[in-house]
């Protein structure tokens, strides 16, 4: 039998071998694998630090290795290949025979040759023991330096600042990833990462570093230009170099600066030896990039059965997030064709930075940067590995949408051709295939093709795609919100509404299966508030809610509660700012002020929230819904009342506001503001619905966001009097409860809606769907039956006992442990709650 | 945190009354140090399920006041701190199987709710 060794089980090792058992070729496969364990997914490496573990990485064991009937030898390196005697030897001894070599060795750190690096505290990020290190020097470090302001540097420089250290990048460049962006993109890029309070230096070479006997850290750098800096520990990140050795030794043909050379067919200058994934040297270039070396390896595993494919270069396009901050970069970003013509966005309000390299005659589009916003990624993408002939004005594609930007690329615009899933090469053709042949629901076209199980860089456009031919033949997507229910919440909105449904049992002996769970009850408990504004602590919804709904108060880490009583607008008069402190001092609640202008009471015990609210209740305060899916603040400006530039009374209307849509159950919370002029200080334009006043009445602003995903809110209607702002206020609010998908935001709700923001003034402000009238007295009706939850629930005896810690036992949880700090409680962490219990014991 | 529970021959501990149950939720009972959350279904049988309301991955004692369901026809309870599901008759925790929690046999007998040990 053929006889094949593999030399290195990398993320490419691994694919050729995969692909050789696939292929059923007839051969004795021997994998040997330098590190100790089998591949693994090196490109989510960096996700070991926010907890996946080393089984999670894996991408096979030797279990798997063994049914594939591959012999698997891990930890032992190939010390030497003889290419006469067709053998192998590795570092413990053992010898292989071999008919055809594979080297899939991939690549190593490189380090800068200076004074020092050899300290303990240098440190290299490739492999799982490199993390392993890396997360021991942290323990004891404060500071710590990335040499290396490349994509991998910067992707290091997120872990070490997750570590908690003091982060600085070590750039020997005058920019940061020089080879994906131009000087603007990088120039862009360090703003934003700068901002996130990581230290850049630039144009920096490294001369030596010194162990610091006695200073308050551990190592020096001392650089070419004089400067230094003081550091804990230092991580290498400036590069990689190709695992050659092997091949140098038996005078197998390597570049210039390393590699071992290739041709098409990923074989080396010795027939019966092939190189793929990091160590190989194709027409000049290294491809520092899974999907390439998976291409290699389909290649190289190809050259052994009927239809042998070759290799033809790859696409070295690359989006991802650095430190939170999108990058995207698509084939020629520098513009270094001839007669190359460049366009370029740039708002340094919102620090967003796109350029576009457009072939001379504007047909073609020969490369991209995008800093800061990557939702143009795709779509350019597929212009450029398609090339797709681009519009007119090319700059559209990156300006925003609002400006007259070019709507994105359609799934039904993208040719067969057109690959979607770069990491395991498959097209659109592939997928209508799979598609064709039955596998039809997202999860089977993905287990089909491998689409989007690799960087999961593909999984919007992949989804729009099956979601597009789902449609396009006649079936139906599937929006199951989950097991129970095959219906989405607007679905659900409408039965529970058509059919008067009041319980959630009612609800899933009608139109689901099963028992229910934690996503359909509380929708279904939302949606029967919002329709019916029922009590929610009645005996048929208490199942149904969140803890945070349940106990009508937000659960912390450590099983208390924190209590936020509302505070309309902002406004608090001393009497009940002094109730406030009381109640916290007689419970021994830690206070803060939160980013909605109002004071929350954190630490509360399950069982002391009921008398901590009759004490606040008598004091003349409110709930405030800080546990619900419901209008949490509505913030003001001091407003036309104290402010000089002030042109109406913002903190009346915002109370009025605030007062009129408390209690309101919506889809996710909703939050409000009103400033007194337009200078905006209550920052209404990031919130669901804004309101600033201008001379002859408020500008209504909708769809805002703070939060994970910021958006401006859109201007939605101008000089409006007090009526007719509460009026697109409830239509607007009511038709968000009535169509938006469960945790849908405005802003996302928004974004979905057809038609978007026309739409929305259509059917609200024109009255375009005849529902206004409807939406208003819904709305009423809800304004109506108000009650404060806390206050219903203190006068009743039976919901009381809901609060009880133990049903048998006036004990209190021994397992809640404060600590003090900085004058206030704060919970305990594990270590210390664990030393505390045992002293106690 | 939490102390076995010691005892040589089994015992009957009654735990609670039926009224103190709320239907398609938890509540929570000490047996000496030992925290245990109690869920009532009166449309399943049997309609009281016991597990440990220590939540081993939120590291609080809070399972009791979880949302309870069924995932692939398994009951369970969803823990409010972070959604992994325990499920209410092998302990097992649903996204992790290296976690679990002790379950402990209860029976609502003449509306009481009693615990064997
Ligand atoms: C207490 C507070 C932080 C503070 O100390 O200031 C806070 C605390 C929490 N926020 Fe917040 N947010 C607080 C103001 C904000 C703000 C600022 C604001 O409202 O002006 C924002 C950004 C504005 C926005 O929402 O658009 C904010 C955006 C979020 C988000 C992200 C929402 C999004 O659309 O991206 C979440 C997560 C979620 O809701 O899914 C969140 C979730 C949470 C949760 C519920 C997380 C949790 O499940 O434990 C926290 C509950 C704390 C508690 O137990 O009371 N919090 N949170 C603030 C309470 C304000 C209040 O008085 O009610
Ligand atoms: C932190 C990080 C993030 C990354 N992110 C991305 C990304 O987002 N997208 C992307 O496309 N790529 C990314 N990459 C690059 C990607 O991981 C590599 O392109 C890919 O792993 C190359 O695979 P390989 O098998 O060629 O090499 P490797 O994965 O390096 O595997 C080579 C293996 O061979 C072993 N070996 C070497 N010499 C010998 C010998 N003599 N005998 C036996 N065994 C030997 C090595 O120990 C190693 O285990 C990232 C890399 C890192 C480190
Ligand atoms: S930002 Fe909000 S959700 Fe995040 S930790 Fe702070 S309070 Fe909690
Ligand atoms: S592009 Fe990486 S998974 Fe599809």
């Amino acid at each position: 039998m053929l006889k094949i060794v593999v030399v290195g089980n990398g993320m490419v090792g691994h694919h050729y071998v995969e692909q050789l058992a696939a292929a059923d070729v007839e051969a004795h496969i021997t994998v040997i694998g330098g590190e100790d364990r089998p591949a693994y997914d090196r490109v989510h490496l960096s996700e070991f630090f926010s907890g996946r573990t080393p089984e999670d990485l894996a991408l096979t064991t030797q279990e798997h290795y063994q049914e594939l009937g591959v012999e698997a030898h891990f930890g032992d390196a190939v010390a030497s290949i003889d290419r006469d005697k067709k053998t192998v030897s590795t570092v413990n001894g053992k010898q292989f025979a071999y008919d055809k070599l594979v080297l899939a060795t991939g690549s190593y750190p490189f380090v800068p040759p200076v004074k020092g690096n050899d300290h303990e505290s240098c440190l290299v990020y490739r492999t799982i023991d490199d993390l392993d290190n890396i997360q021991a020097q942290a323990q004891g470090s404060k500071v710590g330096v990335v040499v290396g302001g490349g994509l991998l540097g910067l992707e290091c420089a997120n872990a070490v600042k997750n570590l908690g250290l003091e982060t600085h990048v070590v750039e020997f460049a005058p920019g940061l990833m020089g080879v994906q962006l131009d000087a603007g993109g990088s120039a862009m890029l360090r703003r934003k990462i700068e901002a996130l309070d990581v230290k850049v230096h630039t144009s920096k070479a490294t001369q030596v570093i010194e162990a610091n006997a006695d200073g308050d850290s551990r190592l020096i750098m001392r650089f070419a230009d004089g400067s230094s800096l003081a550091t804990d520990m230092i991580v290498f990140s400036a590069g990689i170099r190709p695992f050659d050795q092997l091949a140098r030794d038996c005078d197998l043909k390597v570049g210039e600066r390393g590699g071992i050379e290739v041709d098409q067919q990923c074989k080396t200058s010795d027939n019966n030896i092939f190189a793929i994934g990091e160590c190989a040297l194709f027409d000049g270039r290294i491809f520092g990039l899974v999907a390439p070396g998976y291409r290699m390896a389909e290649v190289a595993a190809s050259q052994l059965g009927h239809d042998s494919t070759t290799f033809q270069g790859a696409d070295m396009s690359t989006k991802l997030k650095l430190l939170g901050v999108d990058v995207g970069s698509i084939g020629d970003a520098h513009g270094s064709e001839a007669g190359a013509v460049a366009y370029t966005f740039s708002d340094e309000r919102i620090d967003v930075y796109k350029r576009l390299i457009v072939s001379a005659d504007g047909r073609n589009l020969l490369g991209a940067v995008l800093v800061g916003d990557c939702s143009d990624y795709d779509t350019l993408l597929q212009y450029f590995l398609n090339g797709i002939a681009l519009p007119t004005d090319p700059q559209t594609l990156i300006l925003p949408y609002n400006a007259g930007g070019a709507p994105a690329l359609g799934a039904a615009a993208l040719p067969a051709t057109a690959t979607i899933c770069s990491c395991h090469n498959v097209s659109k053709g592939d997928i209508v295939t799979a598609m064709d042949a039955g596998y039809c629901s997202l999860g089977e076209v993905k287990a089909e093709t491998a689409a989007s199980t690799g960087c999961g860089g593909c999984a919007a456009l992949l989804k729009s795609i099956v979601d597009d031919e789902l449609t396009s033949r006649g079936l139906e997507v599937n929006k199951a919100m989950c097991e129970h229910f095959n219906l989405t919440r607007q679905e659900m909105f409408h039965i529970i509404k058509v059919e008067s449904i009041k319980s959630f049992a009612e609800l899933i002996e009608k139109h689901g299966s099963g028992r229910g769970c934690e996503i359909c009850k509380p929708t279904a408990a939302s949606i029967l508030a919002s329709l019916w504004n029922d009590y929610v602590l009645e005996e048929k919804h208490v199942g149904l809610q969140d803890t945070n709904d349940t106990f009508l108060a937000n659960m912390q880490k450590n099983g208390t509660y924190s209590i936020v009583p509302r505070i309309a607008g902002g406004e608090i008069t001393p009497d009940k700012l002094i109730v406030l402190g009381q109640v916290a001092k007689k419970y021994k609640l830690y206070t803060k002020i939160t980013g909605g202008q109002r004071i929350d009471l954190f630490g509360a015990r399950v069982q002391h929230l009921p008398a901590i609210w009759q004490e606040l209740i008598e004091a003349g305060f409110e709930t405030g819904h800080a546990y619900g899916k419901a209008l949490r603040t509505v913030k003001s400006c001091v407003g036309s009342t104290w402010c000089r530039y002030g042109v109406q009374d913002s903190v009346a209307m915002a109370l009025y506001i605030e007062n009129r849509y408390k209690g309101l159950r919506s889809p996710h919370k909703l939050k409000s503001a009103v400033s007194g002029c337009t200078r905006e200080c209550a920052e209404a334009q990031s919130k669901d619905f804004g309101v600033i006043a201008t001379e002859n009445g408020w500008n209504l602003f909708v769809g805002g966001n703070g939060g994970m995903k910021p958006r401006h809110a859109d201007l939605f209607a101008t000089d409006l009097d007090d009526e007719t702002l509460i009026k697109y206020i409830d239509r607007f609010l009511m038709f968000y409860v009535r169509t938006a998908d469960r945790l849908q935001r405005t802003s996302v709700w928004m974004s979905n809606l057809e038609g978007g923001l026309e739409y929305l003034q259509q059917v609200i402000i024109e009255d375009s769907l005849g529902i206004g009238a409807e939406l208003e007295e819904q709305m009423n009706n809800i304004v109506d039956t108000y009650q404060c939850e806390w206050k219903t629930t203190i006068e009743d005896p039976e919901k009381l006992k809901r609060f009880r810690q133990f049903v048998n036992s006036k004990a209190e949880d021994r397992d809640i442990i404060f600590v003090e700090e900085r004058g206030q409680p704060r919970p305990a962490t594990e270590e210390e709650r664990i030393k505390i219990l045992a002293l106690s014991a | 945190m939490i102390t076995a529970l010691n005892t040589t021959e089994p015992k009957i501990i009654p735990l609670c009354g039926q009224s103190d149950l709320i239907p398609n939720s938890g509540i929570c009972a000490a047996v000496g140090d030992q925290q245990i959350a109690i869920f009532f279904l009166p449309d399943e049988t049997p309609q009281v399920y016991a597990i440990d309301n220590w939540d081993p991955i939120g590291k609080a004692n809070v399972l009791a006041r979880g949302i309870v369901g069924d995932v692939d026809g398994r009951l369970v309870v969803a823990s409010p701190l972070y959604k992994q599901h325990f499920d209410l008759i092998t302990g097992e925790c649903l996204e992790d199987d290296q976690v679990s929690v002790a379950t402990y046999s209860v029976t609502l007998l003449a509306n009481q709710v009693q615990l064997s040990l």
